[in-house]
């Protein structure tokens, strides 16, 4: 028989504010266990939240741009369970009336677009972190707790491993064009959990579920889904019954392993929190998000295929990274030729950045670097070839490529009475290939500009290379 | 001169006049602590050598001419308002060395005023009673007569107020935890409106019930403290928009012509004989004055104890969650986690807080919350919706504070019930949100004080202290001592 996945993903992010969501402590990653924490967020005896009116401007951001409704007068409520992570012994988050409901993301699977729905995005605090000491003594580092924290809940309209990939990538790309999470898996500024069953195709009643935690990598994404699915499809075809539980992904030994069963389920008790009221937003308020949002991936493709000519798949790769689209129109702007910078970009830039791991925002080479640099092609000052080294030249040292063909002779011959001595030579000491050639074997032209490359070092003109020595041979 | 036997309006006018000095004012009131604090035991912790410090700097405050209104007036504090540096209990085993590294926004506002204070005063465990017995530490015994409660939750601060161990006192209120000892103790307790005070710093109990108010010897001291206290603070999310107002300059204002509401379910069977007398004789003296009473209805008040213990319990199981042996309070050693909680919160929780957080986890339960919170919280609305319809025909309520005079210590220890039962008449001033205010109404035949309860419409405490006020001045009972 064959089987589908019915997949649905939570999503919690990291919101990029300063401050912690009911607090003035500071957000920021990686600082000494406990220094980023007050009376508030440490939970202590007759201290009361405040909320962060940016957090809330973020998540609403997040929903317009997943087109989803802004509820209109939104709640907080208390979600009750023990741990020494959670300082209060309960987390502030949303339960009914959540910030935003009902919106969907568009994936594009193998060419074809996908509609996954959004059922709804709730604003809520980040917990502490355990810390298991090899003495056997636990400590908790308070720094995270209270950082503001948005739960990205999809409906399981998601049918593949494929497509929960290409949803958290979609998910991250416009959560980082927001500017409201850096959608960092490693560092658990993004974090998924899955809700996985699996049922007959065409089917339309959904099997049982598990929900997968703890993966916290793209990487992951994929593989632990399709264990997951797997693990169920056998445990049918057994004619086992599967369980309804929470499993944890083990990036270890690429597994998920039962965490605990639906009767362990906690019962949170939630009710509104009555230390906060409720959050009202106004039609005005919705009215200025909207005009402070930028220009979102979707729109941006279209329009870099429309204005620019750029094929799919460029506009799709200069958009996964707003910075990086961003770096295209400027030296667009410049004067580049759009499809010549993107190939640029594509080819060289990229490839420098991975394997340095930079950003596109850390990149020493500027638009206006690469604008002097195509200038040289299409002159005719240097070749395609010497381009590429200049490129490298040009990003190390930060000197202009000018400069740098200059300084290092690079011009490109352009000139028929040096190119013609070179070829003559050549073709003095390669008799038997220009015989050969001579007899019809005409793909030999190769060689002859090779060799003639070599002697120039690579600095000969390879159009008019390749006109001369044709010329000559046929003489 | 006994300095301690005066009122915060008293020596706060003598003080301004260069009359007696913040020192003289706090040698005097604890040398009476000594003679009588051991007889009553309204203190968890005295706070001896800081007053004289605080009174050094409320001299200095009236030296260089910043004397404010509170400036060297000693005040007592409830144990569950978090003073900073200075330990902080609830009445709480589990909170036995805690020590609050911030201060309540109350007691930031007493301290800018350079007020001096006394002690934290004892309670019941983390504000759940109604008698201090439940205090983690030791018993309270009311002024006017030792063998009885002195109420509660705030018994402490109200006992310490009546034995003149104090100027004034704050309290908090979540049931009539302000109220109810007042009345047992015969001094002024005032509930205001909920969001008229901020709760930051107070240790909570129930949150959308919770209020801090002040409990003193007149009607005046309360508009003093609520001059100070009052007003909205960013801290807290719920504390009204509303600026504070000057209550003093409506002490004294003509209450001619007020309609007085008398709500009849507040007159049942079986009320104590003498406290309905009571409340008769004062509505007469009320008329006296020129009020008119009003027969009105609030027709959910039989619910409003069950749906009180349902909304409050909820709130606060949740509240006393952070109890857990891992930040800060008492640890039990453990086997492990679970076990270490098991073990902290056993140790550190009385009955009645354990009562209470069953209760209230209970009510949250998945499957039970709609029974009983979500009922509750209807019921609430209703229990509202009646305080409105009745102040759309009157001014004020006037009802008893409490069903009975003081009872005897162990008299309602066993019986949470009938313990619950003593709030009866002024739990629903908290679900409503309202203000309300107790006052000294006269004495039973055994000497033991009984108070009139005034409620009043949100955010009026102004006309409600001028109600008061016109009452008290034209009785003699805010005058009677306890004999100690």
């Amino acid at each position: 028989m064959q089987y589908e996945a019915v997949i649905g993903l939570e999503v919690h992010a990291q919101l990029l504010t300063e401050s912690k969501i009911f607090c003035s402590c500071s957000t920021q990653f990686g600082s000494e266990p406990n220094t980023q924490v007050c009376p508030v967020c440490l939970g202590m005896p007759g201290v009361l939240p405040v909320l962060n009116k940016k957090a809330v401007e973020y998540t609403i951001k997040t929903g317009l741009a997943m087109n989803c409704k802004i509820t209109p007068y939104s709640r907080f409520a208390r979600k009750n369970y023990f741990y020494p992570d959670l300082p209060k012994g309960y987390q502030i988050s949303q339960y009914e009336l959540p910030l935003c409901e009902d919106g969907f993301l568009e994936i594009n699977v193998d060419g074809e677009k996908r509609k996954i729905r959004i059922k709804r995005i709730h604003l809520e605090e980040d917990a502490g972190k355990n810390i298991h000491d090899a003495s056997g003594y636990s400590f908790v580092d308070f720094n995270r707790t209270g950082v503001p924290l948005m739960e990205i809940v999809s409906e399981p309209d998601i049918r593949s491993p494929k497509e929960a990939s290409l949803y958290m990538k979609k998910l991250r790309t416009i959560l980082r064009y927001l500017g409201v999470c850096d959608g960092n898996l490693e560092q658990g500024s993004l974090r998924c959990d899955a809700n996985v069953s699996v049922r007959p195709v065409g089917s339309k009643e959904f099997g049982v579920k598990t929900e997968i935690k703890n993966i916290n990598s793209f990487r992951f994404v994929e593989k632990a889904l399709e264990y997951e699915i797997k693990r169920q499809i056998k445990l049918i075809e057994r004619g086992e019954k599967i369980i309804q539980e929470t499993r944890l992904w083990d990036a270890v030994t690429g597994t998920t392993q039962s965490m605990r069963s639906k009767e362990e389920a906690h019962d949170y008790r939630y009710f509104p929190e009555p230390d906060l009221v409720p959050v009202s937003v106004s039609e005005e308020w919705i009215e200025k998000i909207k005009t402070e949002m930028p220009e979102l991936p979707d729109s941006k493709i279209d329009r870099l295929m429309k204005d620019y000519g750029l094929p799919l798949y460029d506009a799709e790769i200069l958009t996964e990274e707003k910075a990086l689209s961003e770096w295209f129109e400027e030296a667009v702007r410049l004067g580049g030729k759009p499809k010549e910078v993107a190939n640029w970009i594509m080819v060289e830039l990229l490839r420098i950045l991975n394997e340095e791991g930079k950003e596109i925002t850390e990149s020493s080479l500027k638009p206006q670097q690469l604008v002097e640099l195509l200038e040289l092609v299409e002159k005719g000052t240097i070749n395609r070839n010497t381009a590429k080294e200049v490129f490298e030249e040009v990003y190390k040292t930060g000197k202009s490529a000018t400069a740098i063909v200059q300084e290092k002779g690079l011009t490109q011959i352009s000139d028929d009475s040096i190119l013609m001595e070179a070829i003559k030579e050549v073709i003095a000491k390669n008799p038997k290939e220009v015989e050969r050639f001579k007899q019809g074997e005409e793909k030999l032209i190769g060689f002859f500009v090779g060799q003639v490359m070599k002697i120039t070092k690579g600095k000969a003109n390879p159009k008019m290379v390749n006109e001369l020595v044709l010329k000559a041979l046929k003489e | 001169m006994e300095l301690h036997k005066l009122t915060l309006t008293e020596i706060s006018k003598m003080i301004s006049k260069d009359e007696v000095r913040p020192h003289e004012v706090i040698i005097d009131v604890f040398k009476r602590i000594q003679q009588v604090e051991p007889k009553v035991r309204a203190y968890i912790t005295l706070t001896t050598d800081k007053a004289y410090e605080m009174a050094r700097e409320a001299e200095n405050a009236i030296f260089t001419g910043k004397k404010s209104l509170l400036t060297g007036i000693p005040i007592a504090v409830k144990d569950n308002i978090c003073t900073k540096g200075i330990l902080t209990t609830c009445a709480s085993k589990i909170l036995y060395n805690f020590y609050p590294p911030y201060e309540s926004t109350v007691t930031s506002k007493l301290l800018r005023q350079k007020y001096i204070l006394t002690g934290k005063t004892n309670m019941d465990e983390f504000a759940m009673g109604s008698s201090t017995e439940n205090s983690g530490f030791h018993i309270t015994k009311n002024p006017w007569d030792l063998d009885r409660v002195p109420g509660g939750s705030s018994g402490g601060s109200a006992a310490a107020v009546a034995a003149d161990e104090c100027i004034a006192a704050l309290g908090s209120d979540t049931g009539g935890s302000i109220r109810q000892p007042a009345s047992f103790c015969g001094v002024v307790g005032l509930k205001p409106t909920y969001g008229r005070v901020s709760r930051f710093g107070l240790v909570a109990f129930a949150s959308s019930l919770d209020q801090i108010g002040p409990i003193t010897k007149c009607v005046a001291d309360a508009a003093l403290m609520m001059n100070v206290i009052s007003g909205h603070d960013p801290m807290d999310s719920t504390s009204a928009p509303i600026e504070a107002t000057n209550f003093t300059e409506y002490i004294g204002q003509e209450v001619r012509g007020l309609k007085i509401g008398i709500p009849k379910e507040y007159f049942i069977e079986g009320m104590d004989e003498e406290v309905q007398e009571r409340i008769k004789e004062a509505i007469k003296q009320l008329e006296t004055l020129g009020c008119i009473p009003v027969e009105v209805s609030l027709p959910h008040t039989e619910y409003a104890v069950a749906t009180y213990y349902i909304v409050a319990t909820s709130e606060a199981s949740s509240n006393l969650a952070r109890y857990d042996g891992v930040k800060y309070g008492l640890r039990a050693r453990g086997n492990d986690l679970l076990d270490m909680y098991l073990k902290t919160r056993s140790k550190g929780f009385g009955h009645e807080v354990k009562r209470r957080i069953m209760l209230g986890t209970y009510s949250l339960s998945a499957g039970y919350y709609d029974a009983y919170y979500k009922k509750a919280l209807q019921v609430r609305t209703l229990i509202k919706r009646d305080f409105e319809k009745a102040f759309e025909d009157v001014d004020y309520i006037v009802t008893p504070t409490a069903p009975s005079p003081a009872f005897k210590i162990g008299e309602k220890i066993d019986d949470p019930l009938q313990m619950y039962l003593s709030d009866i008449f002024t739990i629903s001033v908290n679900l409503a949100g309202v203000p309300a205010i107790s006052i000294p109404c006269g004495f039973n035949n055994q000497g033991l004080p009984i108070g009139l309860q005034i409620i009043g419409k949100p955010f009026d405490e102004a006309g409600l202290l001028q109600l008061a006020y016109a009452y008290e001045q034209s009785t003699p009972w805010h005058k009677m001592k306890p004999n100690l």
